[in-house]
């Protein structure tokens, strides 16, 4: 204790003036308020604004005792029963079984180099970390490359084709097939789902597996009852790490495919956003819809990892 | 079925064939794509799928023809957009990021919880959420920002800052602060204290911190392409994703290429800092600190 500083209301911890700590945070906290919460905020306004009856243009509405929900019922109406609702289907169609297929191939990988990749674990992992150094757009254009008409993939299958004399018309990958915008999701996207599911097996304890054993449990058994259920929550964590953009995405398709086909609903936004100019509203409604969508997928999680924890503890 | 169930049973802790089959597969399929990117940027001819020799001359080659990355007007002002963009948010980012992690790790107030909600909010925000917010706050509100570099660059350090806290905290709580305590007892005022023994134990922190917003901020393409101005304010990212189904010349895999070595650079140089200078305790599996690339 400092002997020359008096300890009471004027210091908070041991000879800290009171206003110093959250004077450091000032700066940042003011930065996120004006340049996070505002913004965020924004999305409300200009989604809840009313439609000007002269221009038929939203004028945003900054205070909410006047929000009106002209725009979400179009919104609505179109989610429910119009072409947008096709679109949000296809969305999570396609975000299942990406995700799905992350699990199947990401399971055996995270495993394999957290617990019986021995001498070699340290090559394993950065091998499976160097995804996340590239550019995700630099590894979509790398197929984009490799799938164009004359690209690789169809100079090999007619390689292939021909050994066996079979006629081959190459085929264009890229004109919105749904496989491919999956693939590509899944190529983009499972490196994210891998990491956390390898910390979370590589924090298991080899002497519960051990225990396991000697009590008399097969490998598989093991597997099943003890090392399954300690890293679901690694899945559960990798799987919403992997879904949150997932649902947002608009790049992927539109690179691996551009066609309406295969429209996700992340492309409506980008379309009303980015590509119009007086769609901003209905941009924005559809911004919020994605963003509760996301919010009950995080509270699920939330929850489920708090009821794991708890039922650990007990 | 029964046969292979019998094998692992006769040697339980010993590896299973398939799994570092599927690893290797996995390793395979992951890298191979992009590797045949990079080597097609150093095609010697404009085929991105028929290899014609080596050469640079999609990196450096012939000012009069105007098409490699050092003279293509388009390619070079998306890297220099690039370079200027990380730069830029990383020397800012870093102090507020840092700042903000030792103000909410100490501050005990009635305030401190929600600003620390405030700060986590931006990491669990999709991209597409912050982009059009950004876009449209600036779009409605805040009209006097314009558009693109100046638009990029305040959206590039919003959420950049989270990043930085989230690193330095580990380093902070693992800190403590009876170094600070014991300079203070022995006559150092409370800035004195933080700046000659704070600061020095927070230096790799620090310096892995600037590494790692230079990472993402090059990184980034979303929140750049929703607050883009013009053809000046194009960067690597958006570059990359105008141009790929373009049939563009192997210039643009010189530009991916490019942006790849600078990235791996910076965190390597992040991860070397953090790993030489100090031990890193704290939050334990936080999967952001394993998503920018700590896990090591």
């Amino acid at each position: 204790m400092p002997t020359n500083l008096a300890s009471g209301a004027e210091y908070d911890t041991v000879g800290s003036k009171r206003w110093v700590w959250p004077g450091f945070a000032v700066p940042g906290i003011v930065w996120l308020l004006l340049l996070f919460l505002v913004p965020f905020y924004a999305i409300f306004a200009v989604a809840m604004g009313q439609v000007d009856p002269i221009l038929q243009r939203v004028n945003p509405e900054w205070n909410p005792i006047y929000w009106a929900p002209e725009v979400f019922a179009d919104a609505f109406a179109d989610l429910f029963g119009g072409q947008l609702g096709v679109i949000a289907l296809r969305t999570i169609a396609y975000v299942f079984i990406a995700s799905l297929l992350c699990v199947i191939v990401g399971y055996p990988v995270a495993y394999f180099v957290s617990r019986k990749a021995g001498r070699w674990r340290w090559l394993w992992l950065l091998l499976i970390l160097a995804p996340f150094w590239i550019n995700y757009l630099m590894r979509m254009m790398s197929w984009v490359n490799l799938l164009s008409p004359d690209g690789q993939v169809n100079r090999w299958l007619a390689t292939i084709a021909g050994w066996f004399s079979v006629a081959f018309t190459p085929p264009d990958w890229l004109a919105g097939s749904h496989l491919v915008v999956i693939l590509g999701l899944v190529y983009g996207y499972i490196p994210f789902f891998i990491l956390p599911l390898f910390a979370s097996l590589d924090r298991i304890d080899n002497a519960t597996l051990e225990a396991s054993r000697d009590l008399g449990a097969s490998p598989l058994n093991t597997f099943w009852r003890v090392t399954w259920p300690l890293s679901r929550n690694g899945v559960l964590g990798g799987l919403v790490i992997i879904m949150l953009p997932m649902f947002g995405d608009y790049y992927t398709p539109n690179l691996l495919s551009g066609s309406p086909r295969t429209t996700m609903y992340g492309n409506t936004i980008d379309q009303f956003i980015n590509q119009t100019t007086s769609q901003g509203a209905l941009g924005a409604a559809l911004t919020i819809i994605l963003m509760i969508f996301v919010a009950g997928l995080m509270a699920y999680y939330l929850i489920t990892i708090n009821r794991a924890t708890r039922a650990g503890r007990e | 079925m029964t046969a292979r169930k019998g094998s692992v049973l006769r040697n339980p802790w010993g590896k299973p064939r398939f799994l570092p089959l599927v690893t290797a597969l996995y390793v395979l399929w992951s890298i191979i794509p992009v590797a045949i990117a990079v080597q097609f940027s150093f095609n010697a001819g404009r085929s991105r799928s028929v290899w014609q020799g080596f050469s640079t001359r999609w990196y450096v080659g012939d000012p009069a023809a105007a098409e490699s990355v050092l003279y293509d007007p388009t390619l070079l002002s998306s890297l220099m957009q690039s370079l200027k963009l990380a730069i830029l948010t990383m020397l800012v980012a870093t102090p507020l990021g840092v700042a903000l992690a030792v103000g909410l790790a100490r501050w005990r107030g009635l305030l401190a919880k929600p600003s620390n909600f405030l700060m986590l909010f931006p990491l669990v925000t999709p991209e597409i959420v912050m982009g059009v917010a950004l876009f449209l706050v600036f779009d409605n509100l805040y009209d006097f920002v314009p558009f693109g570099t100046v638009a990029q660059f305040l959206g590039h350090v919003t959420f950049s800052i989270s990043f930085v806290v989230i690193i330095v905290r580990g380093r902070l709580f693992a800190i403590g602060r009876d170094y600070e305590e014991a300079a203070m007892d022995l006559g150092a005022s409370q800035f004195e204290a933080m700046r000659r023994v704070l600061l020095p134990l927070l230096a790799p922190a620090l310096l892995a911190s600037f590494a790692m917003v230079f990472a993402i901020s090059i990184d980034d393409f979303v929140i750049s392409q929703f607050l883009i101005a013009g053809a000046d304010s194009i960067t690597i990212p958006v570059q990359l994703y105008s141009g790929a189904r373009l049939a563009p010349p192997p210039s643009l895999n010189a530009l991916a290429t490019i942006l790849m070595v600078v990235t791996i650079a910076a965190i390597a140089v992040a991860g070397l800092v953090f790993r030489a200078l100090g031990k890193r305790r704290g939050e334990s599996g936080s999967a952001l600190e394993s998503v920018a690339g700590f896990e090591m």
